[in-house]
């Protein structure tokens, strides 16, 4: 398959202070599109950085981010957005979803930025909160969902509007494996039976053991892949 | 509109907390509202001055008398329509409380003079056939629930007993109403005739004159004109503008337009603070849900609109349901009429209520929103994390 997502020469610079950190260094990564990547390294090794920038969230310092037919590192902030919006979903660490709304809602969110109309959205709702099997929760709000539940809602407000790429950053660091297991097992159904393109940032050596791929990132560049 | 759940959203994350935020919004414009129907109630008569009218008074002091014969001297002044004089009665009806303004008047010349007075006509012939005949404002006679054909007694603390009785009666011929919104109907005429025969102390004397003119351009002149004909005799008079003897009035009790801007301002700039406190504070404790929001793809100016529309939605809830209880309020008539007989909120005042709601809506909202548009996503998201 042709790669999805083109990365070249890239890095990213930050500044503290008077200091300069290079987070990243050079780096080149090809993902292809459908493959379910993990990308592990230890902490500060600039896997959620690099992540940021698959994602539109920052922008290199120099380098290039492709993904598809768009340069990501060459649009503008209102464009990034519009981008992100057609094209990304992400799927956080600690759930992040919004405590005043309710599931529903929390995954609806996504939808509020296209045109379609309420019983369109609430359509889509369901279908996804139906392909995360949380259908019965729909009403709940996330103080009254457990972790992986959340989890779950995160990952239905992800897929809602179809995105090319599902990004995720250690969506299973703040689960209890039985939960995590959930988790990474409907990221392989979505990889797997659905087509979608994961990235996914993680610690844990048993989570990337469902990635199709691996990459390790070490100061900034990568060490070593295994083979697709 | 399918944004409004996500507004309703953020402020229903800390209820006690907005719901604090809309009740000083609330309870300021209320402030606001009937502040604005207090500088109307004591500076009422200003707004309702006529453009052509004029007042005469004595140079020294409006409780000082001028002669009646005054009047014959004003008359012939180029530019004067007409002229009518009117006397402080000071008429108390049972006990102290129960005070109205109450006025001795040549019932023809007066009801030409003042037109915001509307009395039937049935009634006009009655108080001209009735010598202890008088009308009374709709508000003072529903007030003391009287009715035409009562007789009523009037203490006077001023011209204490009329000649040969102990009290002064009156006899209602007619209850007058206002012309327009605002025209004072608590006050008491009754016919000069009657008063002049009856008091036991200066005779032929009257409180001050009002004098209509052709032309209110040239109040200025015809005002020194009727001054310069009483110079130098021992009742020299005062002539002004209705609307500048009114305002005269009020400001003996002080500046009401300052008073009541500078409360407002204070109070104003106030709320300005606690509301955009409230909503730097939600903007900081959402830090890594605006992140969120801004990496599903809601772009910087969606964010801003989304934090601006959060205040505006509290000012104006806040602000227009106080504009809203107080007018209501207000629609209940003055809390004391005898003091301040009209009470109510010009539409002028609701107006700029309504668009100072709004205001301080953008501006409490204006610097939280901007910082949340600069949010940096990965940064916001860093922190939440």
């Amino acid at each position: 398959m042709n790669p999805l997502v083109h990365i070249s020469n890239v890095t990213k610079t930050f500044k503290r202070g008077s200091e300069e950190i290079h987070v990243l260094s050079g780096l080149d990564l090809e993902v292809k599109e459908a493959e379910f990547l993990a990308l592990m390294g230890p902490s500060g090794s600039g896997k959620s950085t690099l992540l940021n920038l698959i994602g539109g969230l920052d922008r290199p310092s120099s380098g290039t981010v492709q993904i598809g037919d768009d340069r990501v590192d060459q649009l503008s902030a209102r464009q990034l957005a519009a981008w992100r919006a057609r094209h990304i979903g992400f799927v956080f660490q600690f759930y992040n979803l919004l405590p005043a709304l309710s599931a529903e809602r929390n995954v609806e969110l996504p939808l509020l930025l296209t045109n379609l109309n309420k019983t369109a959205r609430r359509a889509h709702v369901a279908a996804a909160l139906a392909a995360v099997g949380l259908t019965h929760r729909a009403k709940a709000f996330p103080r009254t969902l457990s972790g992986g539940e959340q989890q779950r809602v995160g990952i239905a407000r992800a897929i809602v509007t179809d995105p090319t790429v599902l990004l995720c950053d250690e969506p299973t660091g703040d689960l209890d494996r039985k939960s995590g297991d959930e988790i990474l097992a409907l990221l392989q159904t979505l990889n797997k039976d659905h087509g979608k393109t994961v990235i996914m940032v993680t610690h844990d050596p048993h989570a990337s053991a469902r990635a199709s791929r691996t990459v390790y990132l070490d100061k900034g560049q990568l060490s070593n892949q295994s083979a697709p | 509109m399918k944004f409004l759940p996500l507004v309703w959203a953020g402020l229903k994350r800390r209820k006690l907390r907005t719901a604090l935020t809309f009740l000083s919004i609330f309870v300021a414009f209320m402030l606001f509202a009937f502040l604005g129907a207090l500088k109307e109630a004591l500076g009422g008569g200003v707004s309702m001055a006529g453009q052509d009218r004029l007042i005469t008074r004595h140079k020294v002091s409006l409780i000082q008398t001028l002669p009646e014969s005054y009047k014959n001297r004003i008359a012939p002044v180029a530019g004067v329509g007409a002229v009518c004089h009117q006397t402080w009665f000071g008429g108390i009806y049972q006990e102290p409380k129960n005070f109205f303004g109450t006025f001795p008047v040549d019932p023809e010349v007066f009801l030409d003079m003042f037109p915001e007075y509307r009395l039937k006509d049935p009634e006009k012939q009655a108080w001209l056939a009735t010598r202890t005949g008088a009308i009374v404002g709709r508000m003072t006679a529903d007030r003391f629930k009287w009715k035409i054909g009562d007789r009523i007694p009037i203490q006077s603390p001023i011209w204490g007993q009329p000649a040969g009785m102990t009290q002064w009666e009156f006899e209602i011929v007619g209850i007058y109403d206002g012309a327009k919104k605002g025209a004072d109907t608590s006050s008491f005429f009754f016919r000069y005739d009657y008063f002049e025969e009856a008091r036991q102390k200066n005779k032929g004397q009257v409180g001050w004159y009002t004098v209509r003119i052709a032309n209110p351009s040239l109040a200025a002149q015809i005002a020194a004109q009727i001054d310069e004909n009483f110079a130098n005799s021992p009742y020299e008079t005062k002539t002004e503008p209705e609307g500048a003897f009114a305002a005269g009035f009020a400001q003996q009790i002080g500046d009401i337009a300052s008073i009541v801007m500078a409360v407002v301002g204070a109070v104003f700039f106030t709320i300005l603070l606690v509301a955009g406190n409230t909503m730097a504070q939600s903007v900081r404790e959402r830090t890594e849900e605006l992140g969120v929001l801004k990496a599903i793809g809601f772009s910087n100016s969606r964010v801003l609109v989304l934090v601006m529309l959060e205040s505006c939605f509290i000012a104006i809830l806040g602000g227009f349901g106080g504009l809203a209880v107080a007018w209501l309020i207000t629609l209940g008539g003055s809390p004391v009429p005898s003091m301040l007989p009209i009470f109510f909120i010009p539409t002028n005042n609701l107006v700029i209520g309504v668009l100072l709601a709004i205001a301080l809506g953008i501006v409490a909202g204006a610097l939280p929103a901007f910082q949340a548009m600069q949010l940096k996503i990965a940064e916001a998201l860093r922190r939440g994390g």
